[in-house]
């Protein structure tokens, strides 16, 4: 078994734990300005769109990366209706495979 | 990383910064600020756990995920007072062991997949992070933070480099939907903390803690 990234795991512990104890343990959490929580708050979606459009949109590259077209498009956007329809995760997550496997088992992708 | 990370989506993109040969430190900021949103989950719990001892919170933090919080918070408000045994069940009985037995499938199971892009597996990642990010949007002022972020990463990746795409939008689309009128939430603690085990009604949070439990789905 490969262990290599327990190093990233364990920096990754201590970049999260912070963020989910230091309000329950020090109850000074609400002196930070509304408008810095609201930022925080929105963090979270925006990594995740980021995170789900570049994949979606850009080949990996060293530097600027190129314009992607494919079936993933689609896939990701049945995901996305599907989670919206049925507020389910998994729902989506399996027809996105499906609909990509199929295509690429029927030469379309 | 499942046990000592515990965070469902932190853990799906540092496979995606992982595999695209991101540096750890890049991995870690990207981690903090997807983490962020813990800390108003952890603020809105903090009422209704301020009781019980110091220890027993910091160990209740470290399972702190979308899942609990939301099925937590939820059951508080209904017996109108905290229950730490729910809590545990929450966090462990429906969050950390299933989501760690999964986690165990999947390394015995991947061997048995010799080429993942033929079965479509490769989308799992794009598509788990938009679906996420579904489960995160419960207002414009997300919608079009989240809007912003995929313009500025797909501008970000396609003009400037591919490897600071997802910390640009994750950066610059939070500041879009700031921008948009109307009132910040005043404040994320409540005026009247109900304290343990008393049957005190609990106010409504706000819209930021309240509409995290939105991210039932997300793992």
């Amino acid at each position: 078994m490969k262990t290599d990234l327990v190093g990233l795991a364990f920096l990754m512990f201590l970049a999260t734990y912070p963020s989910r104890a230091i309000p329950l343990l020090s109850g000074q959490f609400e002196r930070l300005s509304p408008r810095l929580l609201e930022y925080l708050r929105l963090v979270g979606p925006a990594v995740l769109a980021a995170l789900a459009a570049k994949s979606t949109f850009v080949t990996d590259a060293q530097g600027p990366g190129a314009f992607h077209v494919g079936i993933e498009w689609l896939a990701v956007l049945a995901c996305l209706l599907l989670v919206l329809w049925r507020r389910n995760l998994f729902v989506g997550l399996f027809a996105a495979v499906v609909l990509v496997a199929a295509a690429r088992s029927a030469g379309l992708a | 990383m499942s046990v000592i990370v515990f965070a469902g989506a932190a853990q799906f993109a540092a496979v995606g910064f992982v595999s695209a040969g991101m540096p750890w430190p890049a991995i870690v900021l990207l981690t903090a600020l997807l983490n962020a949103r813990h800390l108003l989950y952890s603020a809105a719990l903090r009422p209704w756990l301020s009781e019980i001892s110091t220890v027993k919170r910091a160990l209740m933090a470290h399972l702190l995920t979308d899942e609990s919080f939301a099925l937590t918070i939820a059951h508080f408000r209904r017996l109108a007072r905290a229950d730490v045994r729910g809590y545990w069940l929450a966090a462990i009985g429906s969050t950390f062991i299933p989501w760690n037995a999964a986690t165990i499938i999947g390394i015995l199971g991947a061997s048995a997949i010799p080429d993942p892009s033929r079965l479509g597996l490769d989308v799992v990642f794009p598509a788990a992070m938009a679906g996420l990010t579904i489960g995160l949007i419960s207002g414009r002022r997300e919608l079009v933070a989240a809007g912003a972020a995929v313009v500025v990463a797909i501008a970000t990746g396609l003009l400037v480099d591919t490897r600071i795409a997802v910390l640009a939008g994750g950066l610059i689309g939070p500041l879009a939907g700031l921008a948009l009128p109307g009132p910040l939430p005043a404040n994320i603690q409540p005026d009247n903390p109900a304290p343990m085990g008393r049957g005190t009604a609990h106010p409504d949070l706000g819209s930021s803690a309240g509409s995290s439990g939105a991210g039932e789905a997300s793992r």
